[in-house]
């Protein structure tokens, strides 16, 4: 099954959907359907990811389609005129298909990452329902265990602000936080109402309402300095929307400043690691990036960190900073023979 | 006839085809699906519908649907008869406690859009059109998100599943060599944000770990499901948390401008003073490029004293951003990087 094309946005009737995709999702819209009768075609909609019309089609489809014969008797009942759905005469399809290898594989690697997260509350009902799911799967979620999502706890410090913040969250309280903003290499006070902790990418982070910012922000906890729970209340602000990271846990703004990178082979992982606004593949293995941010710093010193990996192309000014910078660091070290002619490895 | 309404006409043929084949309790001859099923009908000849119905069968096979091809008549041996087993195609009845259906839903929640939100999202529509209700898991402050950026995790993924032998182009990392590996892939795990594969690699002879974000260009499958055994005591994470570090800590000193440098100073066995607006920062490391990567990274704010490879190691890395200025970007594109 192709993943990338399954999910996402409702569907609009110009993008060819395979028959068997269209299938699969009446085959379980069927039960869905059968379980809850009289439901909004928008809630259906919502529900499958498709638009009403969407529905409806799947609708008119079902109502065509019965037990052989043909006979009125034998058909479908479907019925949605009032905006709300009834569904009959559909016995030999009122129980879902089993789940799939991807559908078993995404829930059941899903919740065993669940269950080793260290200090969640639930564990007892994650270990509950992936019994049930495995019994319910059988042979397809044989293979599923080579498959794994491995969270830890982290290190040090992290473990430590993992367990605070947790207590903190449980118990509805606002935080105040010392915080490595490693991007200025700055270090900053600010008190928090925490939202949820996240484990994305290799860090734990903490969503949270930031006074001192008045904005929803995250905080990786490997970067907490210093965490304390207040006597406070933390309950967030109702205005207060968790972030929606399936673009990473950077959000630039459009007016930021546009910058376009040269990366080596070694260093396209930050093409991965940050939004760009494109990524173009140069023949070397490397890429030609462009991303927008309101501020610098960070990307001096992360071009500082890339070495010969990467090199600013734009803007000018950026670039004659960052060589700059090499050059003044580089004195300190004045008299020592620089190897020639060899590059740094990619790490 | 249009395109889609082709597609149409095939999603309402299959869907009679699979109530047919569930309905009956008995297999049923070609024939008598050919006269079930009313948009096989009008397929003018015997070649056209047998085409259609081997295609219409394989398409259902891919979907997980059971239709099991028996003799359909113990006295004719010659025809097989076709049908679905209604209890290994429907989900069993299970029903989900409020709270195992919010850590499933949650679970369904963790993989991004770009991954396996897709099926996850399926396979949770399934379990709530079995009966359940409404999965609560903004309760839970916990969530992870898991990422599979990488374009070959779904070719390495089946061949994890199925046990099917695989080739690639692969960079290493240390070397920033590109080669031709053939694998026996065994497991792959997300481990610090990234994506590993363990396998057997054939033309070493030996056990390997691959990042998945190393593999250039496509996977091509080079032999048969299960043609090979994975080891039954194998735990991907030893092998990958091996081979991805731990090698004693060293000490090196640095020194650290004074309100700079604030991770390392938090990391630090001792700061003093170094003179003038300066600190002397004594620190363990293990990974010599790894750290030499950090200390540039604070610019003319940190100086790498000692050790002398690390020092070496900074030193070089520098000396490469100013190698790489804009007067000299055409010659990196061209190629100088990945010699």
């Amino acid at each position: 099954m192709n993943a990338r094309a399954a999910s996402g946005q409702p569907r609009t009737g110009s993008q060819a959907e395979s028959a068997t995709a269209r299938l699969s999702r009446l085959l379980t819209m069927v039960p869905w359907l059968l379980k809850r009768q009289g439901v909004e075609i928008d809630e259906v909609a919502r529900e499958f990811a498709v638009t009403p019309a969407q529905v409806e089609a799947d609708l008119m489809l079902l109502f065509l389609c019965g037990t052989p014969g043909g006979y009125h008797g034998d058909l479908i009942e479907a019925e949605w005129e009032s905006g709300r759905v009834y569904l009959g005469n559909a016995d030999t399809i009122n129980r879902p298909l089993r789940l799939g290898v991807d559908e078993a594989l995404a829930l059941i690697v899903g919740l065993r990452a669940l269950a080793a997260v260290p200090g969640i509350g639930e564990r007892d009902a994650v270990v509950r329902a992936l019994a049930k799911l495995e019994a319910a799967t059988g042979s397809v979620s044989a293979g599923v265990s080579r498959i794994q999502v491995l969270i830890d706890e982290g290190t040090g410090n992290q473990t430590m602000a993992l367990a605070l913040a947790h207590q903190a969250l449980e118990a509805h309280r606002r935080v105040h936080l010392r915080y490595l903003v490693p991007s200025r290499d700055e270090s900053t006070e600010r008190d928090v109402d925490p939202m949820r902790l996240i484990s994305f990418d290799a860090h734990w982070y903490l969503e949270g309402w930031c006074h001192r910012a008045e904005d929803v922000r995250l905080f990786r906890l490997d970067r907490i300095e210093a965490l304390a729970i207040l006597e406070e209340d933390g309950t967030p602000p109702l205005t207060a929307e968790p972030r929606d990271l399936d673009s990473g846990v950077f959000t630039p703004h459009p007016q930021d400043q546009l910058v376009r990178l040269a990366l080596g082979p070694g260093a396209v992982w930050v093409g991965d690691y940050y939004p760009t606004e494109s990524f173009e593949p140069t023949p070397d293995g490397g890429a030609v990036v462009t991303l927008r941010t309101a501020d610098t710093a960070w990307l001096r010193r992360l071009m500082w960190r890339l070495g010969s990996q990467a090199t600013v192309l734009e803007p000018s000014g950026l670039a004659l900073e960052v060589r700059l910078g090499a050059r003044k660091a580089l004195e300190a070290y004045a008299g020592e023979a620089t190897p020639a002619g060899s590059t740094a490895p990619s790490g | 006839m249009s395109t889609k309404s082709n597609a149409a006409d095939k999603t309402e043929r299959l869907l009679n085809l699979v109530i047919c084949l569930l309905y009956t309790r008995r297999p049923l001859s070609k024939a008598k699906i050919r006269d079930a099923v009313p948009q096989y009908g009008s397929k003018s000849s015997d070649e056209a519908f047998d085409r259609m119905f081997e295609r219409d069968k394989d398409e259902l096979r891919d979907l997980g649907i059971p239709l099991v091809t028996e003799p359909f008549d113990e006295f004719f041996d010659d025809e097989p008869g076709y049908r679905i087993d209604r209890r290994e195609y429907a989900l069993p009845e299970i029903s989900f406690a409020p709270d195992e259906l919010a850590v499933l839903g949650l679970a369904s929640r963790a993989w991004t859009q770009a991954s396996l939100a897709g099926p996850a999202a399926q396979a949770l529509r399934k379990l709530k059109a079995a009966g359940v209700e409404r999965d609560d898991s903004s309760l839970i402050g916990i969530a992870a998100r898991v990422r599979t950026v990488e374009p070959s995790f779904e070719a390495v993924k089946d061949a994890v599943l199925r046990h099917t032998p695989v080739a690639f182009t692969y960079r290493t990392a240390s070397t920033g060599q590109v080669a031709t590996r053939h694998v026996q892939p065994w497991a792959i795990a997300y481990w610090h944000g990234h994506w590993y594969l363990t396998a057997f690699d054939t033309d070493r002879q030996a056990a390997r770990v691959f990042r998945l974000g190393r593999i250039e260009g496509e996977v091509t499958v080079e032999g048969r499901p299960a043609s090979y055994e994975v080891p039954a005591d194998h735990q991907p994470k030893e092998m990958i948390s091996t081979v991805t570090v731990e090698r004693d800590p060293r000490a090196a000193v640095l020194r650290v401008r004074e309100g700079t440098g604030h991770s390392l100073r938090r990391q630090a066995a001792t700061v003093g003073p170094a003179g003038e607006g300066w600190s002397l920062v004594a620190i363990d490391f293990t990974d010599t490029e790894a750290f030499a990567e950090e200390i540039c990274s604070f610019g003319p704010d940190v100086v790498a004293e000692s050790p002398a490879d690390l020092r070496e190691s900074v030193i070089r890395r520098l000396a490469g951003s100013l190698r790489t200025s804009p007067s000299r970007q055409s010659g990196l594109l061209s190629g100088e990087a990945s010699r």
